[in-house]
């Protein structure tokens, strides 16, 4: 049986949907980014705990840098890597509001280190949600504090090399020995089941902001296709390979 | 009920007058000559009285991105600095012109460059009038010469950054920051409540309500095409602030056969001067610029056919005399006399610069 467009788009058949707060703007994304799905979880958690109108994102530099053009919520885009400060005093000035960043690490664990640290020693009561591709995606491909060892990028065509470049940078190991950070963990969007893992605790780190338990890590361990120069079947591949020897998945503090 | 007067540092009466401003934010970060600010705000816990948040920043660059945090979200925030730090703040200024947003700034200026000095200077007179930061913007720019000023000034600054959605400076110097002199503060008023802000300022992001799309606040757009009318805006409304906010004091001008144009702790320092001079018979008046942008060219201008010369004395090697040449189209001698690395001019040095006019 040969069924016609009309008869399969039936609300009885409808299985999934896009979250109510992501828009129809097109995402300017790779084809197999993590960014979109990251970003779609972001919406689900904002408007499941009802918190649209009580949520300021701050957006980074980086790829992400229009977040704001595709979840329906207010934003303010910061200047590059200073999204924790601009996040510490929207939530200071407004505590009963969700204020969340969205950085990748260029953003997050090169140019905004001290504004990241300062903020999670702090314990401020926010979120800051953290895109690890180990790489600069919007400038083209260079290296990042996160660039893996001997891994070619833009400015290290050659591989990462120590002498030159010191070591990848977790951060998150670091971040979780602050007395202010309560929950920092490590997750990835490439299965559903990572999907559905990294949604919980994304959602507990929204509750935790709102329960003012403190700063919220969650890394998301991402691939950049375009950066990475390979299909996104590959990417995935190389970075579960690659990526999560060095920066494993998991826990690193709840409390 | 009679004015309470009270004895207190340029930097304590900012910290006072910006409480009773209804400041709903203050963040900084310690660097001499101007401490006094967030220590007096640290001692009179204004977060027990009116609400008013005050944070130490990790850094002046973590500061000025938090008062752009705070502007975004329509709140009256400021931050305070000298000369250095303020150089660390120029990128959260551009941005904060590039996003139209408000908000209050102190340098109290030290002598530079580079670390410089603690002693005054007046040497980013370049710094705030011309750009400091990136790309074509304004930044407002008022220069209390007095405490009473310093006290003043804090909400002439607020009202007219938010009255052009604008960041604005005030530009002082250690010897204004550090002197004491009686001080009328003003009346406290409360702080805008979230209804207010959110009728006044309809672009702040305090969450997106039902009734309305979300407020992005930003500075980027990558259509040049649009790019160029945000920045024809821009340029719009710097001309709306040079024809209505431009502020000054002449003293003793009317009759003057010469004029000293200065601003801040040189204009206290001229003021002298001129008396010296009035009484060893010549006529010498002293124009003293409040707003250096928008700078008061046009009145300047009138000097030109009026006076045989001018001497710009500033704590520099010559900024501000580059504008007043300018404002006079060279029509007549423009001076500079100036002092430099922290040192501070006496009455007599601009006494006989004065004479020099002659």
């Amino acid at each position: 049986m040969i069924m016609e467009t009309a008869e399969i788009i039936k609300p009885e058949n409808l299985v999934y949907d896009k979250p109510r707060l992501l828009n129809d703007t097109p995402m300017h994304y790779c084809p197999g980014c993590s960014h979109g799905v990251v970003h779609k979880l972001v919406a689900e958690i904002i408007d499941e705990m009802e918190l649209e109108e009580k949520t300021i994102g701050i957006a980074p530099v980086g790829c992400a840098v229009f977040a704001y053009n595709y979840i329906d919520i207010d934003w303010i885009e910061a200047a590059h890597g200073r999204a924790p400060a601009v996040a510490s005093a929207v939530k200071r000035l407004n505590p009963d509001k969700m204020v969340f960043t969205y950085q990748g690490d260029g953003d997050l664990a090169a140019i905004g280190t001290a504004e990241t640290i300062h903020a999670c020693n702090r314990g401020e009561n926010i979120v800051i949600i953290f895109i690890n591709n180990a790489i600069y995606g919007m400038t083209g491909g260079q290296m990042a504090p996160t660039t893996l060892l001997a891994m070619p990028t833009a400015t290290s065509p050659n591989g990462r090399d120590v002498a030159l470049n010191g070591y990848p940078l977790k951060i998150c190991d670091l971040l979780a020995q602050l007395e202010g950070t309560c929950l920092v963990a490590r997750e990835s969007v490439h299965t559903a089941a990572a999907v559905k893992k990294a949604k919980k605790m994304l959602r507990k780190a929204f509750e935790n902001a709102m329960n003012e338990k403190g700063a919220s890590i969650v890394e998301i361990v991402s691939t950049c296709v375009s950066g990475w120069k390979m299909t996104p079947d590959q990417a995935n591949k190389w970075m579960v390979e690659n990526m999560f020897p060095m920066y494993p998945l998991g826990i690193l503090k709840d409390r | 009920m009679a004015e309470e007067v009270k004895l207190m540092k340029g930097n304590e009466a900012i910290a006072h007058a910006a409480i009773r401003y209804g400041t709903d934010g203050y963040f900084g970060y310690p660097i001499t000559p101007q401490s006094e600010i967030m220590e007096t705000l640290m001692e009179e816990k204004p977060w027990e009285t009116t609400g008013m948040v005050v944070l130490q920043a990790e850094s002046e660059v973590a500061a000025i991105n938090m008062v752009y945090g705070g502007a975004a979200c329509g709140k009256r925030v400021m931050t305070s600095s000298s000369s250095p730090g303020v150089s660390l703040k120029q990128e959260g200024i551009s941005y904060m012109a590039g996003a139209e947003l408000p908000g209050l700034i102190v340098n109290v200026m030290r002598g530079g460059p580079g670390l410089g000095t603690i002693q005054p200077s007046q040497a980013d007179y370049f710094q705030t009038v011309k750009g400091g930061g990136h790309g074509d913007y304004r930044l407002i720019t008022l220069a209390p010469a007095s405490v009473q000023e310093m006290a003043d000034h804090v909400a002439l600054g607020f009202d007219l950054s938010f009255k052009y959605n604008n960041p604005a400076m005030i530009l002082t110097d250690g010897v204004i920051g550090q002197m004491m002199e009686k001080v009328v503060l003003p009346e406290f008023r409360p702080r805008k409540t979230e209804e207010e802000i959110r009728a006044e300022q309809p672009w702040a992001t305090l969450g997106k309500l039902k009734n309305r799309k979300p407020n992005i606040i930003t500075s980027l757009e990558l259509d040049s095409s649009i790019m160029e009318q945000n920045n024809i805006r821009f340029q719009t409304k710097y001309k709306t602030i040079e024809a209505n906010e431009v502020l000054y004091e002449e003293i003793q001008c009317e009759d003057a056969d010469y004029l000293i144009v200065a601003f801040g702790s040189a204009a206290r320092i001229s003021q002298k001067a001129i008396d010296i001079a009035r009484k060893e018979g010549i006529k010498a008046g002293l124009f003293r610029p409040i707003t250096l942008w928008p700078f008061p060219a046009k009145r300047l201008n009138e000097y030109k056919d009026k006076v045989k010369g001018i001497l710009t004395v500033e704590l520099n090697a010559g900024q501000m005399v580059e504008d007043v040449r300018l404002a006079v189209e060279c029509k007549i001698p423009v001076n500079h006399y100036g002092r430099l690395g922290g040192i501070v001019p006496a009455p007599r040095e601009v006494l006989n610069e004065l004479k020099e006019l002659k």
